[in-house]
């Protein structure tokens, strides 16, 4: 069952006593009567299996707060397991809170993985991790990617298994910025969104819908293949640079979430994936031109 | 199995645990997680090895708890080093309170143990040295505020909680374990004196194993903020079982808790740990104990109390009486802390002077 077998009426009613969500590695209980993020639910995770309903990983909610606040410039809280993370958005900010908060329930618990803070794609069972600031173009290069023949694995938390160095999918919505949208909105004619919302952190955001095969596959795990660090650039050429590990290792620890935290573990497992990864920096401004250096990739030759 | 009670039933007896199944892992995780109890659950059933018994989904959230608590040791290990060469250059022994004493005494129950502050006890009159040696070590003090400052030096057993301007860690230095304003001044010139070294260069003590439990037992049941209650009481299970089969243990306990004026919150570790997980404490020992029971209506009145407060701040662990009993926790907690005109001058202050704080 995934949750387009539900109708939009049973979806919200699902929702209100809460929905049981399977997103890659993770079982989500989502509660809420908020009817932009059921309308976002609907849209974007309709691929998505509906999990067995005795146990999940993150009990969260999306509610509005009993106050004058309802009425007033109304917002909206996200909770994990009744606990409020970070302070209330903007009612109208609904469905990315939820995005940020599953992602925060992710990077805050899952340690037994190395978790990078990257967009992350496969071809031929190796992943091209993307670490990146934001600004740098990360994400709208990676919907591109994802609509060009790989497969989507996540566009903000690399998870690194530490037992044995494997990278595991978190396919879930990729989340665009600004200009991102129309780029990839002209770029991708049929790429489904939810509803744009202005004046967020970010500035204005939406969510594409992965694909159907990405959430199908995402128990399947991929080895280490390429780091690239993105950059884009108005107007620039496409430019693959080659960079030592060193700095590699340095410049992924820099943008891992809990590297720190794991001590040794994480430094073993950061070690070993810069080990079988080729690593560059990439300047682009044109999606096509990226596309295609993304193409001629070699493997990395498979070390013993 | 009672749902409300479904995490004290893990650490009375473990081997329970076993014949869950998966909805009430989801909520006994929920509750441990609540009480900051995730790590002990998972260092008791590695210790009972059961871990593999568990299914898959829930054991790798205990999993995950644990796995970052080695880097948080070293971390607490390094600052403990500087905190000792501080003090050192001060001419002052370092002995470590609560969760960082646990730590260094290598306790068995503290195994993955973290806590937000390393608290430390000093004599009184080295009190200016200490502080001027922290402070060239790199801590500052914090509450700026001349009537916090006046607050924490006049009438607490702390000065103002000191951070170290790098690393950011926070120290409390103690000069007592109760404050002055309190009822009861348990001699802590007699807690310095009975302190013992736990690591092998010799610079680093910790309290007797008596005076452990009956801090730990005063910090419990004198503090107003039961957030990490439960957790507490945890502590003192883990230290009265770890103690408890020394020759001997359990006559110096009731007798020091009379010495240091501790019989009443000794009473109350004792009956809340038997009470919510099963603790074994010897006979003879609840009937020394028992010095330090209260009259029967107001014992009554504690365990409605207790019984409540001590459970995980966990909606599938309240009922309708349990925010009440917080509240009359907090406020009983505050009368004990100080007699009633200073609390009320107190109180005043805070409400109408000070400062208001940003957010």
């Amino acid at each position: 069952m995934t949750v387009s077998s539900l109708t939009p009426t049973e979806l919200a009613a699902r929702l209100k006593r809460g929905l049981f969500l399977r997103t890659g590695a993770f079982t989500v209980k989502l509660q809420t009567t908020i009817p932009n993020v059921s309308e976002g639910v609907r849209l974007l995770y309709a691929d998505y299996p509906l999990a067995s309903e005795d146990f999940a990983d993150f009990h969260v909610s999306l509610s509005r707060p009993f106050n004058l606040r309802r009425w007033f410039k109304p917002q909206v809280w996200f909770r994990l397991e009744g606990i409020a993370p970070f302070q209330p958005l903007p009612y109208d900010q609904s469905f990315p809170l939820l995005e940020w908060g599953l992602n925060w329930c992710v990077s805050y618990h899952a340690n037994s993985y190395l978790m990078i803070h990257a967009a992350v794609v496969e071809k031929d069972g190796h992943a091209a991790i993307l670490p990146a600031p934001p600004g740098s173009g990360k994400s709208t290069l990676c919907a591109a990617l994802v609509n060009r023949g790989w497969r989507l694995l996540s566009d903000e938390l690399t998870l690194i298994r530490l037992s044995d160095g494997a990278i595991v999918p978190l396919p879930r919505p990729v989340s665009l910025k600004n200009a991102s949208i129309d780029v990839i909105k002209k770029f991708v004619p049929t790429a489904v969104f939810s509803r744009a919302v202005d004046d967020t952190l970010k500035g204005t955001v939406a969510h594409m819908k992965p694909s159907a095969d990405s959430v199908v596959r995402a128990g399947e795990t991929a080895k280490p293949g390429w780091i690239i660090f993105p950059q884009y650039q108005a107007d620039a050429a496409t430019r693959l640079e080659a960079i030592p590990p060193s700095r590699a290792f340095m410049r992924v620890a820099d943008n891992a979430f809990n590297y720190s935290q794991l001590g040794q573990c994480g430094f073993e497992a950061l070690a070993a994936l810069i080990d079988q990864s080729a690593a560059y920096d990439f300047t682009y401004s044109v999606l096509d031109e990226a596309i295609a250096a993304f193409g001629a990739l070699q493997a990395p030759a498979p070390r013993p | 199995m009672n749902r409300r009670e479904l995490v004290l039933q893990a650490f009375r007896d473990p081997a329970s645990l076993t014949g869950l199944d998966l909805m009430q892992w989801d909520l006994l995780l929920r509750q441990a997680r609540q009480a900051n109890l995730l790590v002990s659950l998972y260092i008791l059933l590695i210790d009972k090895e059961l871990i593999e018994a568990i299914p898959e989904q829930p054991r790798r959230h205990l999993e995950w708890s644990h796995s970052v608590t080695e880097r948080y040791k070293q971390a607490v290990l390094w600052e403990i080093g500087f905190i000792q060469k501080a003090l050192g250059e001060a001419g002052v022994r370092l002995i470590l309170l609560k969760g960082a004493a646990y730590v260094m005494a290598r306790l068995p129950h503290a195994r993955g143990r973290t806590f937000s502050d390393i608290d430390i006890l000093v004599p009184k009159d080295s009190l200016g040295n200490v502080e001027a040696s922290l402070m060239l070590h790199g801590w500052q003090a914090t509450h700026h505020d001349e009537y916090d400052q006046r607050y924490y030096r006049n009438w607490m057993h702390e000065i103002p909680p000191m951070q170290h301007a790098k690393r950011m860690s926070v120290i409390d230095v103690h000069h007592a374990i109760l404050p002055v304003t309190a009822p009861i001044h348990p001699d802590s010139r007699k807690l310095l004196a009975a302190a013992r070294q736990v690591d092998a260069q010799g610079d680093v003590f910790v309290f007797s194993p008596a005076d452990m439990v009956l801090h730990s037992a005063v910090h419990l049941f004198h503090d107003g903020e039961y957030d990490n209650g439960l957790r507490d009481l945890v502590d003192i299970h883990g230290l009265l079982q770890h103690y408890g089969a020394t020759p001997g243990f359990w006559a110096i306990l009731t007798a020091r808790a009379r010495e240091l004026e501790l019989t009443r919150p000794l009473f109350y570790a004792l009956r809340y740990a038997a009470l919510l997980l099963h603790t074994p404490v010897p006979a003879q020992a609840l009937q020394d104990a028992d010095i330090g029971r209260p009259g029967p209506l107001l014992l009554k009145l504690m365990d409605q109390l207790f019984m409540r407060a001590l459970l995980p701040h966990h909606p599938s662990c309240d009922d309708g009486w349990t925010a009440s009993a917080r509240a009359i926790l907090y406020i009983r907690a505050n009368w004990l802390r100080m007699p009633p005109w200073l609390l009320v001058r107190h109180l005043f202050h805070k409400a109408f002077l000070s400062p208001k704080k940003e957010g």
